[in-house]
């Protein structure tokens, strides 16, 4: 049944004429008042994640919950449709649980705030803003054990409910969640932060239509949605082809001995609309890589990726939605059936866009970027300092940006919209460890005609007694390169006890006990190469060189000779490039290292590391030919 | 006799101005910038004021200046080629930059990366460590950095940075290798992170302090030459002061040292000149814009003085330098306006004609419609205005180009021109909220002041915008940064970083530490010959609650500290936390930093006397001209600045000119000339509503 609104100003919003330079304005203006949400948050949160890292994402919507600036698309309808309570003025909604809210947050860790927004006795607008807690409780520090099979093991879980209730904070809830989290003071202001953020989107809408009066700016934003909807509708046509056109990629394991994965997706248009149909994709796993991915959020993934190509400077919503159809076979890994756990769906989440850029590159080959650091890599320490007080630390890491059209990509940087690490300098004053090392590792990046960027390595020497937990991907499989580029190189995690005995850690654990003295070398992947590397430019290798980022051995993968003053030896370069341009296959558009069978077999030698075993669908369940 | 002369290089003009101690006689001029040696553009305008003036430059007892070498140097990315040592396992710092990538989802698409401002060819390690406690964990291997100091020198490099890790809680390797590189590279200059700037965060301080060495040699060496040239010409004892970012004085050695504080000496400049025509005019809580050809700076004054923040941005370049809060949006005279075909939205800026080729009606080959040329299309820049004394408008050029616009969105001409004037005008708007609304300020209770060449056009539109009245257009707003670099006062800090929890903190220690502080400033101002009990001090603390990354500073008396402890701090920054941000909480407050700042009392300049002989209201006007404003064609009266006097009312529709503005003053509006010579717009009858 769907919620009861209850408005006691019945007269009904108009739709009214707007001309454009009013639309502009109400345009820029609800841009900043998500810039605004931004700005609050991250000046009053308290925890590293989303204070630092800026792990946190707002949103605005219009009246009928029609996102109408943000980044992962409106929640608002199917929470509206779900919800059987009342919604009132000076309510506000808090949940965690991705299967009570459709997936509009993915696991247990990310907490979602709802204000519907009212002005003299209607609703005109919602902000929602979703923001990652540090620990939601449940059976690791930081809730993200790999290992849990069911979401009850990953923490309290919070049905949409009214935090708010007509202005009033339920504080017996709150209590009643933060005492089941291990960082209450953390989760209590960020949650603080969040309203705060929410709530000054309410205010810079009310004064808007204060402004401009209630029924030109709800139309405004009416035409806002349809500007994108135009604007996608000329983009599908270009991008997406009528014949069928389907890409693979994986992730390598799911932390319980099964993998890789494969994620497969077929799209095609039928008119004016774009089908993506994610038959094929490998089913749900027994542990915590599933993720819950909401079809609203795929389609906002995808416009979001395609409008960057023709017009970044658009307010992007979700407008276009009804130009979209996404089909996603459940029980699969990417729409598990309840209870399974979710909390490690970082992975997945990620390679989502890698498989996006794949599949929309094949049909404009030159506009395509190499695989993407497509991953939140996660690194996790707790433990007692000197003092005996708790500690917990969560840490992203980040990797290489791809070969891409316009260029090189960057080493070590974030694929994520607004992530930051947190200072080493931080970490190192509020936790007991010092980062020896923070680099990007020389020729990680896949080569090509423009590079694949570094990938990190971060050494942490810990200096306290305690536990640590690793989530991260791409150890297995090749972070692809395209048109000719190389696949950039995989990542690798190993630990250096205080004795100096040596373990390489897998991609995904926990409860790994460590003491004080140990070093844990956290490298991360490189990006994927773009274009064929015997065409860059040697001056552009040996700069590359001589800046520490490709290694003199490194270079001869672009065909490039430097003699011992790093200077291009020109002849010898010739000659080697010659012989490298005959023993290429430039035929195939992507670069993959080797086909699953040729990777697996090598696993346990090149990464120290058994091979994981392949997952397979239960008989009668859907998905797999 | 004595006279004091403020000097503000801009891009175009270098304008100076001289006023005279005892009388309040002022003088101004304006010369052409020199753009490859701005001192030459500053010595020929000493040589043009006083003859103009007749007055001997020996009588000329100090030069304020207000400078953008350092700024231009990051904007043109022309600085040094610096240097950089950082510790072992960090060369990489400001190459990964935190690994922040701009932009929404997808953003990574299409980002490249600026250049680096010291290259990771010129970055060595050093080997050595201090931890977080600032305990030496590894000792610096000298012989290690010795000779790579050595190879970084014979790679030419011109400015040397030292940023190691934790080198905000000590410093002590870092003076080491400012010792060995002192021997092997005796003339290039050292800059190290825990003298710059001792906060923590290794990229922010690294960034900085590498800021402070790309721009070093260029500053330095300007202020050497143009030091030296005035003391050649004017009196050997004239002191030259530079105006920092933060507002305050700068003497040249200190200048010439840490230039990152220089990075927003201009802005600084016009706040200090709107402070100084608004105070005297009686208001001291003030919103100032000043819109120039590509960009438009605000601010917020509050009790006659600043905002300040603790960062400065200059194009892509962000530094930890205390700077007057100016926020920049990229909204100005030249600001090109576009309507997108996909979307067929208005879309005016961030691209600008700039001076090279200007606005269609500048007549310099200029063909995309700017805000300037819409304001031509509008009337409110008559044709027969001149710019700056001799640039001629042409108002056909400008139709044409504004034309394009009201072809691509299908309307008429002169609803383009005010489409686009309108957008210009958010931006503007879009950026006064930011410093006074998003900040918890009501901009009701403000004054708003335009200055600039093209602020006062705007005025009287951001002004309904804001609804803060009165617009204040000071005198001469054209030169309004000369104003403010010849009247601002000598201003010196000293802070310290503390990061302790309240719990964990006596009031004694505290006061202790803030008076050690204070000795500190008190004796750099003695050194610029500021007797102490001619020295204001005030007292500031850092505060948060523990575990934010934001920090309030509060504003505290020595005496009131001494008298009711550390809770008053507290309180202050609860409220105001709760007037930012709605809430306040019930945690542990954490003091990041002391700061204590001396000032010198402010330079007393006598009072400008109006001769009593006041001219008629109608001896100004010079004729009519017709304007187009809220879709309507209005005729507007034309007046002369030169000859309006205190106590004239101007009704809207108006246009004012003057040598380096023009205001305009709408119909059901009205301009008044205050006794300092401010024109106050209102609405007609506005007074009688306070």
């Amino acid at each position: 049944m769907p919620a009861n609104i209850i408005q006691p100003n019945s007269t009904p919003l108009q739709r009214v004429d707007v001309d454009t330079v009013t639309l502009d304005i109400i345009e820029n203006a609800m841009a900043n008042a998500r810039n605004e949400m931004d700005a609050v948050l991250i000046r009053t949160a308290m925890s590293p994640g989303i204070r630092e890292q800026g792990d946190a994402f707002p949103m605005i919507a219009n009246h009928d919950g029609k996102m109408v600036v943000g980044q992962f698309g409106s929640f608002i309808t199917g929470f509206t449709e779900s919800y059987g309570g009342t919604i009132e003025e000076g309510d506000i909604f808090l949940t965690n649980d991705p299967y009570m809210c459709d997936g509009a947050v993915s696991h247990l860790p990310d907490w979602l705030v709802l204000v519907p927004i009212f002005k003299d006795g209607r609703l005109i607008n919602w902000s929602a803003m979703f923001g990652h807690m540090s620990d939601v409780g449940g059976k690791v520090p930081g809730s993200l054990p790999t290992d849990a099979q069911t979401i009850f093991e990953e923490g309290i879980r919070i049905p949409p409910v009214k935090i708010y209730k007509k202005g009033e904070l339920n504080e017996d809830v709150l209590d009643l969640i933060l005492h089941n989290v291990r960082m209450p003071r953390w989760n209590k202001s960020d949650f603080n932060a969040i309203v705060a953020s929410c709530r000054t989107a309410a205010k810079r809408c009310i004064e808007l239509a204060n402004r401009f009066g209630d029924d030109v700016f709800t139309s405004a934003l009416s035409m806002m949605l349809e500007r994108n909807y135009i604007a996608m509708r000329e983009i599908i046509r270009n991008v997406v082809p009528e014949e069928k056109r389907s890409f693979e990629d994986y992730i390598c394991d799911d932390g319980a001995g099964l993998g890789p994965y494969t994620i497969r997706c077929t799209m095609w248009r039928e008119g004016d609309k774009a089908i993506f149909d994610f038959e094929g994709t490998d089913p749900q796993a027994p542990s915590s890589v599933n993720f819950y991915l909401n079809e609203e959020m795929f389609k906002m993934f995808f416009g979001a990726f395609t409008i960057n190509l023709f017009d970044p400077s658009i307010l992007f919503n979700d407008g276009f939605y009804d130009l979209v159809e996404v089909n996603i076979p459940q029980g699969s890994i990417l729409k598990p059936n309840f209870p399974a756990a979710l909390s490690c769906r970082t992975h997945l989440l990620g390679r989502i866009f890698d498989v996006m850029g794949g599949l929309l590159g094949q049909g404009t080959p030159d506009a395509m970027s190499g695989a993407g650091f497509s991953d939140s890599p996660h690194f996790m320490y707790s433990g007692y300092d000197e003092n005996n007080e708790w500690f917990q630390l969560f840490q992203i890491g980040f990797g290489g940006i791809p070969g891409r059209p316009v260029g090189d990509g960057p080493d070590g940087h974030s694929l994520w919209p607004g992530f930051t690490n947190v200072p080493n300098e931080f970490v190192e004053a509020y936790f007991p460890l010092r980062i020896e090392t923070y680099e990007t590792i020389t020729d990680s990046g896949g080569a090509g005609l423009h590079r694949g960027g570094n990938g990190i390595r971060v050494g942490y020497r810990l200096l306290a007694d305690g536990e640590i937990s690793i989530h991260d991907d791409r150890w297995l499989t090749y972070p692809w390169g395209v048109n000719g580029g190389d696949p950039g190189q995989r990542s690798r995690k190993e630990l250096i006890r205080a004795n100096g005995e040596r373990q390489m850690l897998p991609s995904k654990c926990d409860h790994v006990k460590v003491q004080a003295g140990d070093l844990v070398v956290f490298d991360t992947w490189g990006g994927g190469g773009w274009g064929n590397p015997l065409k860059r430019e040697p001056q552009a290798v040996a700069s590359d060189v001589r800046k520490g980022l490709v290694s003199v051995d490194g270079a001869k993968r672009y065909g490039v000779v430097l003699d011992a003053t790093g200077t291009v030896d020109a002849d010898a370069t010739s000659a080697l490039r010659a012989v490298m341009a005959n023993s290429r296959d430039d035929s195939a558009l992507f670069s993959r290292g080797g086909t699953i069978e040729e990777i697996k077999a090598r696993c346990l030698e090149e990464t120290g590391l058994p091979a994981p075993a392949m997952p397979v669908w239960k008989s009668g369940a859907g998905g797999r030919a | 006799m004595s006279f004091r002369l403020g000097v503000d290089v801009g891009g175009t003009f270098t304008d100076l101005l001289l006023i005279n101690d005892d009388t309040g006689a002022t003088y101004t001029a304006k010369v052409p910038s020199t753009p490859s040696d701005s001192s030459q553009g500053v010595l020929n305008g000493i040589e043009k004021i006083c003859r103009t003036s007749g007055i001997d430059a020996r009588e000329i007892r100090s030069v304020m200046h207000g400078t953008t070498v350092a700024t231009n140097a990051i904007l043109t990315q022309k600085g040094a080629r610096v240097g950089l040592v950082t510790t072992q396992g960090y060369r990489q710092v400001l190459h990964i930059a935190r690994s922040f990538v701009p932009g929404g989802l997808g953003g990574w698409v299409i980002f490249n990366k600026q250049p680096l401002l010291a290259s990771l060819e010129h970055t060595v390690e050093a080997i050595e460590r201090v931890s977080a406690k600032g305990e030496v964990v590894t000792e610096l291997d000298e012989a290690d950095i010795r000779g790579k100091l050595e190879q970084l020198r014979d790679a030419g490099i011109e400015a040397l940075t030292v940023s190691l890790i934790n080198a905000y809680a000590s410093g002590v390797n870092e003076e080491k290798i400012a010792v060995i590189a002192a021997e092997v590279m005796p003339d290039i200059p050292v800059s190290l992170s825990s003298r710059v700037v001792p906060e923590m965060q290794e990229y922010e301080r690294t960034e900085t302090t590498v800021v402070n060495s790309f721009v070093r040699p260029e500053v330095s060496n300007y202020l050497d030459h143009l030091e030296h040239e005035i003391k050649a010409r004017l009196a050997d004892d004239v002191q030259l002061s530079i105006l920092r970012s933060d507002g305050g004085l700068a003497t040249c050695d200190s200048a010439s040292y840490t230039p990152v504080n220089l990075l927003l000496s201009g802005p600084a400049g016009g706040v200090a000149g709107a402070i100084w025509f608004c105070s005297r005019g009686g208001f001291d809580k003030v919103l100032t814009f000043d819109v120039g050809g590509t960009s438009t700076d605000v601010a917020l004054i509050e009790n006659n003085s600043a905002r300040l923040r603790r960062e400065t941005r200059v194009g892509d370049v962000a530094v930890r330098a205390p700077s007057v809060d100016v926020r920049t949006v990229g909204a100005g005279g030249g600001s090109i306006a576009f309507v997108p075909e996909l979307t067929r939205a208005l879309r005016v800026g961030p691209d600008s004609a700039g001076a090279e080729p200007g606005p269609a009606a500048y007549n310099k080959g200029g063909e995309q419609p700017t805000v300037t040329d819409a304001n031509v299309v509008l009337g409110y820049l008559p044709a027969n205005q001149k710019l700056g004394g001799d640039m001629e408008i042409r108002r056909d050029l400008a139709e044409a180009a504004v034309q394009k616009v009201a072809d691509g969105m299908g309307v008429s001409l002169k609803e383009a021109a005010e489409g686009i004037v309108r957008i210009a005008n958010e931006h503007m708007f879009g950026a006064l909220r930011l410093i006074s609304v998003e900040q918890g300020y009501d901009p009701r209770e403000f004054a708003l002041c335009g200055f600039g060449g093209a602020g006062p056009l705007h005025a009287n539109a951001l002004g309904i915008l804001m609804d803060a009245w009165p617009v204040i257009v000071p005198p001469s707003p054209g030169v309004l940064c000369a104003y403010g670099d010849a009247t601002t006062r000598v201003k010196d800090e000293a802070s310290r970083s503390l990061v302790k929890g309240f719990s964990k903190l006596d009031q004694a220690q505290v006061v202790e530490i803030l008076e050690s502080l204070t000795q500190q400033v008190n004796r750099s101002l003695e050194g610029q010959d500021i007797p102490r009990q001619d020295q204001t001090i005030t007292w500031q603390a850092d505060v948060r609650y523990q575990g934010q990354a934001l920090l309030l500073t509060q504003d505290v008396e020595p005496d009131e500290l001494k008298s009711k402890g550390l809770g008053v701090l507290q309180t202050a920054f609860d409220a105001e936390h709760q007037q930012l941000f709605s809430f306040s909480l019930d945690e542990e407050h954490e003091l990041v930093n002391l700061r204590a700042i001396a000032r010198a009392p402010r330079p007393n300049i006598t009072e400008k006397e109006w001769t009593a002989e006041a001219e008629q209201l109608s001896d100004a006007v010079t004729g009519e001209s017709p304007i187009y404003f809220d879709g309507q064609d209005h005729t507007a009266t034309l007046y002369d600045r030169e000859k309006l006097w205190p106590g004239h009312v101007i009704p809207g529709p108006a246009i004012v000119t003057e040598m380096d503005s023009t205001t305009v003053v709408f119909p059901g509006y009205q301009a008044e000339v205050d006794k300092v010579g401010n024109l106050l717009i209102e609405p007609v009858g506005h007074k009688g509503r306070e």
